[in-house]
């Protein structure tokens, strides 16, 4: 048995180290380390109720909308607020600009250019591949900059800049939109869908989104020229589809009022918040298994048997992946439905559900944005009570993201914080179960002379795992 | 023949990676061609590039064994010190060292060094609520210079950390601050007592806010979603924050006043302990204590009560109003 230590692992947003034990030309067991811990639930008692809308979203830059919302809902929960329905909108357009970016840097900058390493110079599909998606210099890039960076204009129309707005506030958006901006809206969404029509998918969104079952997307496949075609001829030759299957069992909190909140365990089951527990056992922290309304965050650096700052949160005690494959399965899109009863979940399944969203979700922001009605009101007001408590509960591009807020003498006294990378990239629990991602690596072939194995790189990335989210 | 391209390396710590996701909002042109436009090549970016592992370790090693030339290292995120001076609480992954030893190490070997952002400038975010983690700036720890590589530090070009601050920068104020590094067109007067580039930080935020009617006639903001001046009421700094935040603008059209919500002076150390509520304004005896730089308290207190009671029904009326509730008169006579 050979034990390697991997790391940085850089394109995941943050610093991860992978710690792999080989046996017999396969992975014997993994543990993942998140090597980075800032505090900020130690940062947060003491405040104003309020000040989580600033310091929050700084836990992260590419899941800061996300953040800002989750810390939104749970105050609007604590102070019993419910938002207009153009505060509402507001925040579903601006949560789904920052996701489908996420998704968009993800395939193009964070997990396609390990496809163009010279280790696959020989494969048939290596020489489309590399021009297309190498790092920095790959033709992508010059499509797909642009184009998510004009589509990022919602953010400053809707909320100011990206990252870390404060538009979004418990009672719904600070932004007011008049008449012609909201025509402005309309008219960048529209570049954007033309965008994805001609490079990523080479179709109409809604007839991507309409893909019900495995037969029809072979079919789809078939002379198909786009970014996605491309990434699934590649996705076969390599077998992804066998490859990264952890627990199948899936967690979401639901998005949009469009994909509803839910545990898949071979069926759906409802999502009870009060099944959530955060494990400590091998994380350096101090303290006992605990439910996160009244859990604690204090640091332990030399406690025995933990090998990362992250905490291992469980859903009935079980181990859960999160995420857009999650959310498609939770939410009951046919194909995924199919893939994953006829395959089990993959490399493949998560960034072929990643990039269905982009198809999906779009044709609803403009929606949302016809919606709009200028005159009506943004947001609503309430006094912010002394006592209470609050929960959020959003999905950011990556997962299922919560938030545990008690407020005592006007004051927050405990800010408690799961993030969707918390739930896939946990550590082992106290009864020695491994967290999603190392359950996902345990029993795949590598090399034990590779000092970076490329295939432990998709699986790891697949997950787009954003690790300053995930200690935070 | 054009000159050999700089040498960029880029280290993320104790941050959320915020201003690289930022930087990818650059346009006209994208961020990959400003680069190679500007001549700079990216040794190694933890977000862009291929390398991983062992592949980035020896660049990193490179650069710091002094086998690669280091022109500019940007440091994204705050040095963390802590537990207890150890740095710890970064071990860069794949090589059991503390991140802070790395910084130092690849420090002394560049031509330049940027702190890109608040937290790599002066801790920022990182050193909130009593700063759990020991983060610190490069050179400064808050607004006491020092810092990780003391105050005395200067890089091989002979500038001191350029602290490109701001939570998060624009990607114009770093992409600026290379491209004139690369023209060498950047010297010691280019920065501001706060070692931050003078191009963005001699403006006030304050310039080109559209609710500048409002702060004229001080017609105040009550709520979130209101029209009127926020600086009386909902914690505003923009006249007080160095930054070029509302004539530069933010993905396209954005600025924080633009988007709603109050200026938090992100670019300023101690950013984020205001020692209030980030969202109300401090005050005493209802004047606000945080006044306009370079406005002398009475002539504000007089211009204030004066221009308050001048205000417009229009300007007065809008700004506790969600959109417009009066429209400016039409005039009849045509405009002279």
């Amino acid at each position: 048995m050979t034990t390697r230590i991997l790391g940085p692992f850089n394109r995941v947003e943050g610093d991860l180290e992978v710690h792999l034990d080989i046996a017999d030309g396969k992975v014997a067991a993994a543990r993942v380390n998140s090597p980075l811990y800032r505090g900020f639930e130690q940062m947060l008692p003491g405040k104003a109720p309020l000040d989580a809308l600033v310091i929050v979203p700084r836990i992260c830059g590419i899941c800061s909308v996300a953040q800002s919302a989750a810390a939104a809902a749970a105050l609007r929960d604590f102070m019993g607020l419910a938002p207009p329905p153009n505060g509402l909108l507001a925040e579903h357009l601006v949560t789904a600009c920052e996701n489908l970016a996420d998704h968009l840097s993800h395939f193009y900058l964070f997990f396609m250019p390990d496809f163009a390493r010279p280790v696959y110079q020989d494969r048939p599909w290596f020489p489309a591949v590399a021009t297309r998606f190498q790092a920095v210099s790959g033709s992508a890039a010059n499509d797909m900059l642009p184009a998510r960076a004009e589509f990022m204009h919602l953010m400053g129309l809707m909320a100011g800049k990206w990252p870390h707005t404060l538009s979004l506030q418990p009672g719904g958006s600070a932004r007011p939109l008049e008449h012609s901006e909201i025509l402005r809206l309309i008219t960048l969404l529209r570049g954007f869908r033309r965008f994805l029509e001609r490079h990523v998918f080479g179709d109409a969104l809604e007839a991507v989104a309409g893909l019900d079952n495995l037969a029809a997307l072979a079919n789809w496949r078939q002379g198909r020229v786009g970014d996605l075609s491309l990434f699934l001829n590649v996705a076969e030759d390599l077998g992804l589809d066998r490859l990264g299957r952890a627990g199948d069992r899936f967690l979401s909190h639901g998005a949009y009022d469009l994909f509803p909140a839910g545990v898949w365990d071979g069926d759906n089951a409802p999502l009870d918040p009060a099944a959530i527990v955060e494990d400590v056992s091998h994380a350096w922290m101090a303290g006992e298994a605990l439910p996160p309304a009244r859990g604690m965050t204090q640091p332990l650096p030399d406690k025995a048997d933990a090998y990362t700052w992250c905490k291992a949160p469980r859903y009935g005690g079980q181990v859960v992946e999160t995420g857009a494959l999650a959310r498609q399965m939770v939410a009951g899109h046919p194909l995924i439905r199919e893939w994953v009863a006829a395959k089990g979940g993959s490399v493949t399944a998560r960034v072929l559900a990643r990039l269905l969203e982009l198809a999906i979700v779009v044709p609803e922001m403009e929606r949302w944005a016809k919606a709009l009605t200028p005159g009506e009101p943004w947001c609503h007001h309430a006094e912010l009570p002394d006592e209470g408590v609050g929960i959020g509960l959003v999905e950011a591009a990556r997962g299922s993201l919560g938030h545990w807020l008690a407020v005592r003498h006007g004051r927050i006294a405990n800010y408690q914080i799961i993030a969707p990378t918390t739930w896939n990239f946990s550590p082992r629990d106290a009864g020695g179960v491994p967290g999603a991602l190392e359950q996902a690596l345990a029993g795949m072939a590598v090399d034990a002379d590779d000092p970076m194995p490329v295939a432990v790189q998709h699986v790891v990335r697949s997950f787009d795992p954003c690790m300053v989210c995930t200690v935070h | 023949m054009p000159p050999e391209p700089l040498n960029l390396l880029w280290l993320q710590s104790g941050g959320c990676g915020g201003c690289t996701l930022s930087l990818l909002n650059a346009e006209h042109p994208h961020l990959f061609t400003h680069l190679e436009d500007a001549g700079i090549r990216l040794l190694w970016h933890p977000s862009l590039s291929q390398a991983s592992g062992s592949e980035a370790l020896d660049i990193l090693a490179a650069c710091a064994e002094g086998r690669e030339r280091l022109d500019i290292l940007c440091v994204e995120g705050s040095v963390m010190t802590g537990p207890h001076g150890t740095g710890r609480f970064h071990m860069l992954s794949g090589t059991g060292r503390p991140m802070m030893s790395w910084v130092l190490d690849l420090a002394v070997r560049a031509r330049h060094v940027l702190a890109v952002g608040s937290c790599a400038a002066f801790g920022g975010i990182t050193a909130s609520g009593g700063n759990p983690g020991g983060a610190m700036g490069l050179q400064f720890d808050g607004e006491h210079p020092g810092g990780l590589l003391g105050a005395g530090f200067r890089a091989g070009g002979g500038l001191p950390v350029i602290n490109v601050a701001g939570c998060p920068t624009h990607p114009g104020w770093v992409l600026d601050t290379l491209l004139a590094l690369a023209l060498e067109r950047f010297s010691g007067t280019d920065l501001d007592p706060l070692q931050r580039p003078r191009f963005y930080a001699d403006h006030l935020v304050h310039h080109g806010c559209p609710r500048n009617e409002f702060y004229e006639f001080k017609a105040s903001a009550e709520k979130a979603s209101d029209q009127g001046c926020m600086m009386e009421n909902m914690g505003c700094k923009g006249t007080q924050a160095h930054a070029d935040c509302n004539t530069r603008l933010w993905n396209g059209s954005g600025s924080c006043l633009r988007g709603g919500y109050a200026c938090v002076s992100c670019t300023e150390p101690r950013f984020e302990e205001p020692g209030h509520p980030f969202a109300e304004t401090p005050k005493v005896a209802g004047i606000p204590i945080g006044l306009p730089t370079d406005m002398p308290k009475a002539w504000f207190v007089a211009l204030a009560a004066l221009s308050k009671s001048a205000t417009p029904k229009r300007v007065r009326e809008n700004a506790v109003a969600d959109h417009a509730v009066v429209t400016p008169a039409v005039k009849k006579t045509g405009l002279k």
